[in-house]
């Protein structure tokens, strides 16, 4: 990042007339000079006091209009035009090649663990099932104590998983290998919301998790304790999904809600740091892409979207006119290059990211398609359904 | 483009249900049917058809509904207009005369639209008392082609059995729909009498069919009020209703406050100071991560020696396993620093590599600083201590380098310990790294003859790269198998 030096300017304070070090300052919208100590006096003062609704509103608005200024500065380009200079994809064979039958109703949610085979599912009938699927054995299930079990993950160890929905709850559940295991006897409740929860996943360690509820609240926690480490305000309605940063240093993550609003989170402050709001209806589903500076989402508005981080805007939109169901969920390919997502018209869709275009539609389920997750390195990709089955796709 | 958080002017919409996620897909599928109905504007051909004895109005084939679904839709291929109009029908706005499952076919079977009336959009529940009095109906009607299918028979009889004690009620209403119908036009009542039964397929469906008004129960609170859910076809409504569980009362919406303004406010001079990429620079950089990863990626280039899912054989996944690493392996570290750190062997070799250069203080900094932020809550304390006596107070054994500023601010955090006291000392250890470190790792024989393939890594007897063998509390050297990290 370079750094820019500010010019120090010398001159009478705006406010008070001294001859001081000068410092750029906003008041109602306008440009002014303020000395330091005015400055702090201003932040600490009911300046406030002085501001109406009315007032607040306006500066808002005049704000947002400049801010829409500033970035349509930026915008020398589209993606898919500088994108038709890259090779295009071959055709592509893309199959079924494992099918999980043994849930009982409607697959809601999926995680791979990190060996690449194993998953975690969980259903509306209240199971949750651990199978490997490279040979479709179930190694573990639970039932719990309520329908409708949105949201699963598989802890990085491999060890456990999360899971919760209609409980307002996200629970952790060792795995163990010994016979007669009572997997619920373990089971260590851990994130309390007031609505149910829609998501979560493990950071990148067995010891915290992150969830999303449809009471409006992200939040991190502490496994072992249960405590809460942080949370996440701003939405403006239920949060959908959410999607960790893949850097190994980067502490942020992506949300999504019923407020059609895509949110990039500091995860030490809690803070937003960006927001996006272009989808027309709920974002069901949202993933990084790979290299972590931009995202992907998928909407009831028929409609996944690219957005970049660094040119703070959405970059792509992928739609077409005979699709007219929901994304319910979306991932990229290792490379980037493909975006899969599944619909609410059974099919899946995949896209070719650069370019726009889709590259193929897979036919196969019987209901929607509720989840969709590529595995650890790429080599396949687990859909979910309403069908009661999930089904692996190479 | 950046929005704050709790936008006050996005709390007013003009009808929220026109907005919910069930509404947005009916509007559009009464768009197409209504188009599909227009034909000023190249419609399908609705027509009369002359069949033996009778004629059938008002009827348009399957492939006439595929063929147009093509063209006005853009659709190259067949199937996947089968596909749509097969769920423009299961939601019930077309169906086929002679079938209760809902399903299109490319070919001359004989399909009609819905009538309005009927359309999901207008919120239908229909109650069972309905659908008895319907089923109820149907027995009275003496024509062969008004038979009840098994499954309706089997419906009845339980609904028999559920409304015991009002079934006379129910039988007069049904006789009462009787009566109506027979004041009708012989042609209506063909066409009304089988919109009705359509509509009834999609509320009632066939066994084994997919029920289309089943909901996704987290999209159900904002979905409906109450007082416009229709739950009789016959005017009818159950005695005791009980409030449906998905109708829960949606919270008011909260006026928006002066502290939601200034919140905005200063997250949107917060955007604009934000220092953004133009579209040109971002367009390259994602173009330029696919091209040096497509080699990666198994959907583009086949994996080597193959896909465990396609081939059935897991020999991709042994292979990763084993410590040896392959040349594309190697040559993805010289990728990113990140790439280095993410691979567990990746990690072990660049460690290895400063340990010969009695440098390491800083990769170990950087590792015991990402466990910390791994451990559970209860054990922050302890270790923020362990690492501030190893790598930063003075006389420390590892002494890392850290520029006043630096040092003086984790100082300060050190005083309340927490995930994040040494995140600043992260950042700047982990550029000097970049800058540093790893460019002389990647430029170093070691990285060299891994990457040409000209030394395998477990070759001859383990060599001991660490110069303190079991004495760093962070790592240490097992002189068989690999590094290990507590």
């Amino acid at each position: 990042m370079d750094q820019t030096f500010l010019a120090i300017v010398f001159g009478p304070c705006d406010k008070c007339s001294k001859e001081k070090p000068l410092r750029p300052v906003s008041v109602k919208s306008e440009q002014r000079s303020y000395c330091s100590l005015c400055v702090e006096m201003m932040a600490t003062e009911g300046l406030h006091e002085n501001e109406t609704l009315a007032s607040l509103k306006s500066e808002a608005e005049s704000l947002k209009g400049k801010l829409e200024e500033e970035r349509a500065k930026l915008h020398d380009v589209e993606l898919h035009q500088v994108a038709e200079r890259v090779e295009a994809l071959g055709q592509f064979v893309m199959k079924t090649r494992r099918t999980l039958k043994g849930h009982g109703n409607k697959v809601l949610c999926m995680d791979w663990c990190k060996d690449k085979r194993r998953i975690v599912s969980s259903s509306q009938d209240g199971k949750v099932i651990v199978w490997d699927s490279f040979t479709t054995n179930k190694e573990h299930a639970v039932t719990m104590p309520c329908t409708w079990v949105m949201a699963c993950a598989y802890a990085p160890s491999g060890c456990a998983i999360a899971c919760g929905g209609l409980d307002n709850k996200c629970s952790v559940y060792p795995l163990t290998f010994e016979k007669n295991e009572n997997m619920a006897a373990k089971k260590k409740s851990v994130a309390m919301h007031t609505n149910y929860l829609s998501a979560c996943s493990f950071t990148n360690s067995d010891m915290q998790i992150l969830t999303a509820s449809g009471d409006g609240t992200c939040a991190l926690w502490d496994v072992e304790s249960g405590q809460l480490l942080q949370s996440f305000h701003g939405h403006g309605a239920d949060v959908l999904c959410l999607d960790l940063a893949p850097s190994e240093t980067g502490n942020t993550f992506v949300s999504g809600g019923c407020d059609k609003k895509a949110m990039v989170w500091d995860m030490r402050s809690g803070q937003c740091v960006q927001s996006f709001e272009t989808h027309d209806s709920d974002i069901n589903s949202v993933r990084y892409y790979p290299s972590g500076d931009a995202f992907a989402s998928g909407s009831d508005d028929a409609t996944c979207r690219l957005y970049d981080l660094r040119a703070d805007r959405e970059v792509a939109i992928y739609s077409k006119e005979s699709i007219i169901f929901g994304a319910s969920s979306v991932d990229f390919s290792l490379s980037g290059r493909l975006l899969f997502a599944g619909y609410n018209d059974y099919t899946i869709n995949v896209w070719d990211v650069l370019k726009g275009s889709r590259v193929s539609i897979l036919f196969g389920h019987e209901n929607r398609v509720s989840t969709l997750r590529v595995s650890p390195d790429g080599t396949a990709f687990c859909s979910g359904s309403w069908d009661h089955t999930l089904r692996i796709w190479a | 483009m950046a929005q704050a958080p709790t936008d006050p002017s996005s709390a007013e919409t003009a009808d929220p249900e026109e907005s919910s996620p069930n509404m947005i897909v009916y509007r559009k599928i009464e768009d197409i049917v209504t188009r599909m109905q227009d034909d000023k504007t190249g419609g399908v051909p609705i027509r009369t058809v002359k069949s033996f004895l009778s004629k059938i109005p008002s009827v348009v084939t399957g492939s006439d509904i595929v063929q147009w679904l093509m063209k006005n839709l853009s659709i190259e291929d067949a199937g996947e207009a089968i596909h749509l109009g097969s769920l423009i029908a299961a939601q019930g706005y077309v169906f086929p005369i002679s079938d209760h499952v809902l399903t299109l076919k490319d070919d001359g079977t004989f399909y009609r639209f819905q009538a309005p009336y009927f359309w999901p959009s207008n919120c239908w529940e229909p109650e069972n008392t309905d659908y008895a009095i319907y089923l109820c109906k149907r027995t009275m009607q003496n024509k062969a082609r008004l038979e009840l299918a098994d499954y309706e028979a089997e419906n009845l009889a339980r609904l028999q059995r559920a409304f015991a004690r009002k079934w006379e009620f129910i039988f007069m209403q049904a006789e009462a729909q009787v009566k109506i119908d027979r004041k009708k036009d012989k042609t209506e009542r063909k066409i009304l009498d089988s919109q009705e039964r359509a509509f009834w397929d999609v509320h009632r469906p066939v066994p084994g069919c997919v029920n289309t008004t089943e909901m996704d129960i987290r999209k159900c609170r904002r979905m409906k009020n109450p007082q416009k859910v229709k739950k009789s076809v016959y005017g009818v409504t159950e005695e005791s209703q009980p409030q449906s569980p998905v109708h829960l009362p949606s919270q008011p919406v909260r006026k928006t406050t002066k502290e939601d303004f200034r919140k905005q406010i200063t997250f949107l001079n917060m955007q604009i100071e934000r220092h953004c990429l133009k579209m040109s620079k971002v367009a390259e950089s994602l173009i330029a991560y696919t091209e040096q990863y497509v080699e990666y990626d198994p959907f583009i280039t086949p994996a080597e020696p193959s896909n465990p899912w396609i081939s059935d054989d897991a020999a991709l996944w042994d292979i990763e396993m084993s410590k040896e690493p392959s040349q594309q392996r190697v040559k993805r570290w010289g990728f990113s620093m990140d790439e280095v750190l993410k691979d567990p062997v990746g990690r072990d070799q660049f460690l290895r590599f400063l340990e010969s250069e009695f440098s390491s203080e800083n990769l170990r900094f950087w590792l015991a600083v990402q466990d910390l932020k791994k451990r559970p809550l209860q054990d922050v304390t302890t270790r923020v201590e362990e690492i501030w006596q190893e790598f930063l107070a003075p006389g420390a054994q590892s002494a890392i380098n850290l520029d006043s500023h630096s040092y003086e601010k984790t100082s300060q955090n050190v005083k309340d310990p927490g995930r994040y006291t040494y995140e600043d000392a992260q950042e700047h250890i982990y550029k000097l790294m970049k800058s540093d470190s790893y460019a002389r790792f990647l430029r170093s024989n070691a990285y060299q003859d891994l990457l040409l393939a000209k030394k395998k890594l477990y070759s001859l007897e383990p060599r001991l790269y660490h110069k303190r063998r079991g004495s760093c509390s962070w790592c240490w050297w097992d002189g068989g198998g690999g590094l290990q990290l507590l």
